[in-house]
């Protein structure tokens, strides 16, 4: 929607009188009117020329107002911008530094080329002037400059000058400069501009005593991104930063706060300083709670980061979260996300006192998450869980219907996790069934029943009331209901028949939905053939669910915690969710911890971030979707994943891909700049180099030939797999003086028997400095020879000039064959039969998918989840894969756990015919 | 940074906007408006993110101010940058409205262009502003002046001009404080602290260098045996100071020194939580007779020495939302129930130390079938008390100016000691 309100020809012409009228006043109060009608969003364009005109004056406040105007409309009128250009370079030689320091500063946010071509000369002049105000105006710029033409301060060599100002005696000038810097780093993530040294932190932090509270958070957060060379260096920086968290400024006290969190990773544990700075920090994060209401969100959203990192700085401050029954709702929402974050057994009688008397206020969002909360509490505390049921029991009493569908869902997690604990309180539940409208909750009860049929005597007149509506009810509830007429039939089989059929016919004849479908013939198939098979997949112990809920997965926790005090950790999401452009891209990483003098940096790509192993992995169910879950009933939502996420913030985010990178990041590449660079012997085994693939299979575009050894011919390309065929993707570039013609191509024997399936179709001759793109099919029957490595591939291009040679390396991935999914039987028989010489294992580190994720992934590259279980709180994942010669790879996927991120890969190389290749694979 | 600055009236009308950055255009006003003011109750943060763009607003009284921006900013910096906006602006034309913002916003523009730069917040002390931004007009400047203004607005010490004279040097401390408090009906504290604030307001001539004490148990037991002089020292969680407080000093000896900026300022804030001086105990008895009537005892204690004198106390006893009817009774000031505010408010003018007062309430309800229990929302308490509930006190400011002929005993100083309620509640 883009307002313009029209503004009539009248006004206009009234006004240009005015401002082209011999008197001061008049023309200002002409320029003033102006103003006001742009700042309600009408155009007054028109009046370019005759505003312009009042430019050149010796009022200081008539000219500021000319400069607003120019600032908004140059744009669109750059030609007549140039007008203004003569009184701009006179102007920054004016006398006085408040004229000159205007000027340049004004001259920046006027985004017309031809004016950013004078602004040159002017704005080095100023760089150095003697005065600090103009100096510290004309540093801003220069980023103003950069963000209108970046060549051009490059050219101009504006960026030292930049640099020399972080030297400068003015501490305002320091800090100006050091944001300038900062901003235009952002934008070259690879350029060591900012080039922080301990000599210039030094010079930071001096200034860092003296400067404005602004100045101090840029060079604070410039510090942030500093990685100490080690532990001492790092403890001296957070000696000198922590007074800091005394200011009256809580962005100062935030800032402080993030290089302190960033650079306690490196100090030894064991050490004195660190304990203390813990004890230090926890206050002034108390503070912060004092502010007003926003700045306490921003805060609030911070300490869940810290918290989750670091639980003992404020374990003991339970109290200052507790609600205030005037704080807004967004407060007390993060608050109460707080709160059961610190709970623990020493301080669960308050929380829970103060939880049940939230449960009684008006604000329905908060009711739930409060009624939630008592559950957490239960579950997260276990001598606390009576207690907490029968708070949750009163409150069903009270009949508010939103606090009783709440409390269900959460009993029914209390339930799994003390499984045939407090199934008393099942006869209240049942008295509420009517009320219930929720789908979550209507599950949830259902859930409940099937689960505890044997017990409940009328079980089937419950579950069958609900079958009546069964096409209304939403797929949660139709799953669970399913699901629970069949535990209830295994348990009680003499009367419950009938229900049975019924409901399995609705299920597989009547409905459209085919995960529904798909479990009623399952069901119907497993009851049919084996009922005693069924009732062990369908009765079985199911394993418990996690105590921590809602947290943040380790890594991308690590980024936000670089990210302390910015939108990205009030959002709780990575700056390149929310970020245009180039900005933000840059994933920032906590330093790694290391003894004093050992070098910090670490390229290697599998190195995790130091210190910052997960605490103990929390147990956790698998979650939906996935085969044995499925029939272990279990797809209610795990605490985990309850209900979609308490609108806490009310922001509207796109959808975002978390994950990122996806393969690369599972075959060991993290958050390197350039997934793609993989060189051999970066990778474990040579049966994956290279395979760095991009989320949609394609391999990156490398260059095979260079021109120089090809006299002139330039070969680039890759490989992809597109509809069962490999694809050789080749860009030829001419860079010699002549064309090109007769183009041909040939393969040495190689492992798989790689050869072109037709000619290459370069139809056209190629002229001097001219590009083609060719696509060649591969066929997989030509001779074979094992090549070292083994996806080694040599091949011959020949054209009228000469023949040349290269060799690439494709990635093992594209001869995975589309029919590669074993069957379950033949699987199982198989891997039994394999022989442990032909296994290989493997870790993948830094690999931030769940099991789900990571099979889908896979999948995507044509290797198959044959099954997945859960043991002892790790998903293992079994899949296959088919290569285009016949041969069977295996392999187990093991996840720790949802949060880790480690995989491990077993391979089980299969047939004879694999080992000639590969005599012993490791 | 920021990349845009916008001022709406309640209405969502634009009364100030200026934009910093290029990737924000006219739409985003008009997103805010539509997204955030017109959406009345929905939004429930005041950060909001409309189409990858962020919106951090404050209101103060029915103008939304508004700052946009498309990076990943420092969110705790923009909002400390808009609560200082709005000072700036009182502090040049007094309360913001939409009549104070209309009448002045060319003065508002010419400080935008001035605290903010590309987005990037620049000096905003008042009194450094205030020598060369004025509202009638610029005065026409020597060339001394001139570069006297540009040294301290960048200067290290920007808060303070040089060259200050005063017939009488005098200052003013103000410390106050709210005492906050959450009980249980039982009478238990579920939490309380104070946040307390020394406000100093000087008028001291040149540049004096000051240094503050108070009885900071970390201080005092440092001293060794300091109970002696008869001071309570008193545990201080945290504090922060105003920025003229060298931080470094107080972080290696604790102590406060500074040169203090003309004319008021807000020296240093601190929260303590121990030992807490409670002024008022309100014992509250809830009794439902029936579906229909509820019989209300409320018992206020005042808690402090007999000498003293609290005033402007106010006890609001929340009421039913169905409520047709109230008698009251009180011993001791007046007593009225609110049908808008659904609320007794029983206001006292003064009460001494150690005293009670008592009021009761009868309350009739209309019978209602709503199922929802009534929320019983917790009885607050309004008061201001002579004394620190804290306990702290003012042991020393000393004034030092070597280049004037003025010593620390020619200061005037006055000291006063106010204790208000914050959020003092209590459960019934």
């Amino acid at each position: 929607m883009v307002c313009s309100v029209s503004i009539c020809a009248g006004e206009i012409f009234e006004l240009k009188a005015e401002l082209n009228s011999d008197k001061k006043e008049k023309k200002k109060e002409a320029v003033k009117k102006v103003i006001a009608s742009m700042t309600v969003g009408k155009d007054v364009s028109a009046l370019f020329p005759d505003v312009v005109n009042c430019m050149q004056t010796d009022n200081l406040e008539l000219k500021k107002l000319v400069y607003l105007y120019l600032m908004n409309y140059a744009k669109s009128q750059p030609d007549m911008a140039i007008m203004a250009v003569n009184t701009f370079v006179k102007d920054c030689e004016d006398a006085n530094p408040l004229i000159r320091a205007l000027a340049v500063r004004t001259m920046g946010c006027i985004r017309v080329d031809k004016i950013t071509e004078y602004l040159c000369e002017p704005l080095r002049k100023c760089l150095k002037d003697e005065d600090p105000y103009v100096r510290k105006t004309a540093a801003v710029c220069v980023a103003k400059l950069h963000d209108i033409n970046a060549q051009l301060v490059e050219d101009q060599g504006f960026l030292d000058t930049l640099k020399d100002l972080i030297s400068d005696s003015n501490p305002m000038v320091v800090a100006n400069a050091v944001a300038a810097l900062s901003e235009i780093a952002e934008s070259h993530p690879n350029s060591n501009l900012l080039d922080l040294n301990p000599q210039s932190i030094n010079k930071l932090l001096t200034a860092l005593n003296e400067c404005t509270e602004w100045g101090q958070i840029f060079i604070l957060d410039c510090l942030a991104n500093y990685t100490p060379r080690d532990d001492r260096e790092s403890q001296s920086i957070c000696e000198r930063v922590t007074p800091r968290l005394s200011h009256a400024n809580s962005a100062v006290v935030l800032s402080a706060v993030k290089v302190l969190m960033k650079f306690m990773e490196m100090l030894p544990k064991d050490l004195d300083y660190y304990s203390t700075l813990l004890k230090k920090l926890a206050p002034p994060l108390v503070t912060l709670l004092s502010a007003e209401p926003e700045l306490q969100y921003v805060a609030l959203r911070n300490i869940n980061l810290i918290v989750q990192k670091r639980p003992e700085i404020l374990k003991h401050e339970m109290k200052v979260f507790f609600v205030k029954y005037n704080d807004p709702i967004y407060v007390k929402l993060e608050k109460l996300d707080i709160m059961i974050r610190l709970a623990s057994q020493a301080n669960i009688a308050q929380v829970l006192a103060e939880l049940k008397e939230y449960a009684t206020e008006v604000d329905v969002d908060f009711v739930r998450k409060a009624v939630r909360a008592i559950g957490r509490c239960a579950i997260k505390v276990e001598q606390s869980a009576e207690r907490c049921v029968s708070t949750l029991l009163d409150l069903i009493q009270t009949k508010v219907n939103y606090v009783v569908q709440e409390a269900i869902v959460v009993i029914k997690d209390i339930f799994r996790k003390y499984p045939n604990k407090y199934e008393s309180v099942i006869a209240t539940l049942c008295e509420n069934l009517d009320s219930l409208d929720e789908p979550e909750a209507r599950a949830a009860m259902i859930w409940i029943v099937g689960e505890y049929a044997e017990r409940i005597d009328n079980a089937d007149e419950l579950l069958e009331s609900f079958l009546e509506g069964f096409h209304d009810e939403s797929t949660q509830v139709q799953l669970q209901l399913l699901t629970a007429i069949v535990k209830l039939f295994l348990k009680k089989p003499t009367e419950t028949q009938e229900l049975v059929q019924q409901v399995l016919s609705l299920a597989t004849q009547d409905s459209d939905n085919p995960d529904l479908r798909d479990r009623g013939y399952i069901y119907w198939r497993l009851l049919s053939t084996d009922p005693v098979a069924a009732k062990e997949v369908v009765l079985a112990e199911k394993p418990l669910i996690s105590e921590e809920t809602d947290l943040i997965e380790p890594t991308l926790l690590e980024e936000l915690i670089c990210h302390i005090g910015t939108l990205a950790s009030v959002y709780h999401k990575p700056p390149s969710a929310f970020v245009e452009g180039s900005r933000g891209v840059m994933h920032k990483r906590l330093p790694a911890r290391t003894g004093s003098g050992e070098s910090t940096e670490s390229p290697d790509v599998g190195t995790a971030a130091g210190g910052s192993a997960p605490e103990a992995a929390p147990s956790i169910i698998p979650s939906q979707g996935d085969l044995l879950g499925d029939l272990l009933n279990l797809d209610m939502a795990p605490p985990t994943t309850s209900g979609p996420p308490p609108p806490t913030t009310g922001m509207q985010m796109g959808g975002m891909d978390l994950l990122g990178g996806g393969l690369d990041s599972l075959v060991g590449i993290s958050h390197s700049v350039d997934p793609y660079a993989a060189t051999p012997g970066q990778l474990v085994n040579p049966f994956w180099v290279k395979w760095s693939l991009r989320s949609d299979g394609v391999l990156c575009l490398q260059v095979w030939l260079p021109a120089m050894k090809a006299k002139g011919l330039e070969i680039s390309g890759t490989f992809a797999r597109r509809a069962g065929v490999i694809q050789m993707e080749l860009i030829l570039t001419n860079k010699a003086m002549s064309v090109m013609t007769d183009f041909a191509i040939q393969f040495n024997r190689n492992s798989f028997g790689l050869a072109p399936a037709g000619p290459l179709q370069v139809l056209t001759p190629l002229g001097p400095n001219q590009t083609i793109e060719v696509s060649l099919p591969l066929s997989t029957v030509g001779p074979v020879m094992k090549m070292d490595p083994l996806n080694n591939l040599q091949v011959a291009v020949k054209n009228n000039i000469d023949v040349f040679y290269f060799s690439c390396q494709y990635p093992i991935s594209m001869l995975f064959v589309e029919d590669g999914k074993m069957e379950r039987q033949v699987f199982l028989a198989t891997w039994k039969d394999i022989p442990n010489d032909n296994e290989s294992q493997f870790q993948i580190k830094d690999c931030h998918l769940n099991s789900d994720a990571a099979s889908s992934k896979l999948q995507g590259s044509n290797i198959f989840t044959i099954a997945k279980r859960t043991v002892e709180g790790q998903d293992m994942l079994y899949m296959s894969i088919k290569l285009s010669n016949g041969i069977w790879v295996l392999a187990e996927l093991r996840v720790p756990s949802r949060l880790s991120m480690c995989f491990r890969i077993m391979f089980l190389f299969i047939i004879q015919a694999f080992t000639v290749f590969f005599p012993q694979p490791r | 940074m920021i990349g845009g600055l916008f001022i709406y009236n309640h209405k969502g009308e634009v009364l100030i906007s200026r934009v910093y950055r290029d990737d924000i255009g006219r739409n985003a006003v008009d997103a805010f408006r539509v997204n955030v003011i017109h959406a009345r109750q929905q939004v429930r943060s005041p950060v909001t993110n409309i189409a990858r763009t962020s919106f951090f607003h404050v209101k103060r009284s029915n103008i939304w101010l508004a700052a946009v921006t498309k990076q990943n900013v420092n969110a705790a910096m923009v909002f400390e940058f808009l609560y200082k906006m709005c000072d700036v602006m009182t502090a040049y034309f007094g309360k913001i409205s939409e009549e104070n913002i209309k009448n002045n916003f060319v003065l508002i523009y010419e400080l935008l262009d001035e605290i903010l730069d590309f987005g990037y917040p620049q000096n905003s002390e008042t009194g450094a502003l205030k020598t060369f931004i004025t509202q009638t007009g610029i005065k026409s400047q020597s060339k001394e002046e001139q570069s006297q203004i540009t040294s301290q607005v960048t200067g290290q010490i920007g808060w303070r001009r040089e060259g200050i004279k005063y017939r009488r040097n005098e200052l003013f401390l103000d410390v106050l404080e709210s005492v906050n408090l959450l009980m249980s009906p039982q009478g238990q504290v579920l939490s309380a602290h104070v946040s307390g604030r020394v406000v100093m307001k000087s008028y001291l001539s040149g540049m004096p260098e000051c240094k503050f004490g108070m009885n900071d148990k970390i201080v005092i037991d440092k001293q060794g045996k300091g109970g002696g002089n008869g001071c309570q020292s008193i545990a201080i969680d945290d504090c922060t100071f105003h920025q003229c407080v060298r931080l470094s000093k107080f972080d290696a000896e604790r102590s406060i020194s500074f040169i203090p900026p003309d004319g008021e300022c807000e020296l240093m804030r601190y929260r303590t939580t121990k030992d807490i001086i409670l002024p008022f105990r309100v014992i509250p008895l809830v009794r439902e007779v029936g579906r229909t009537k509820l019989e209300v005892k409320v018992v206020i204690k005042s808690n402090f020495k007999p000498s003293l004198l609290a005033q402007k106390i106010e006890v609001r006893i929340p009421t039913p939302l169905n409520t047709s009817g109230v008698q009251v009774i009180c011993m001791k000031g007046k007593a009225k129930y609110k049908a808008s505010e659904n609320a007794i408010v029983w206001k006292i003018k003064r009460m001494a130390g150690m005293k009670e007062s008592q009021i009761s309430a009868e309350i009739e309800l209309l019978p209602t079938n709503d199922k929802k229990k009534w929320a019983r929302p917790p009885i607050s308490m309004n008061f201001e008390v002579p004394f620190a509930p804290s306990g702290l006190k003012v042991r020393y400011l000393k004034v030092f100016e070597p280049k004037l002929n003025y010593s620390d005993h020619d200061v005037i100083k006055w000291v006063r000691y106010i204790g208000r309620s914050g959020i003092y509640e209590t459960r019934c």
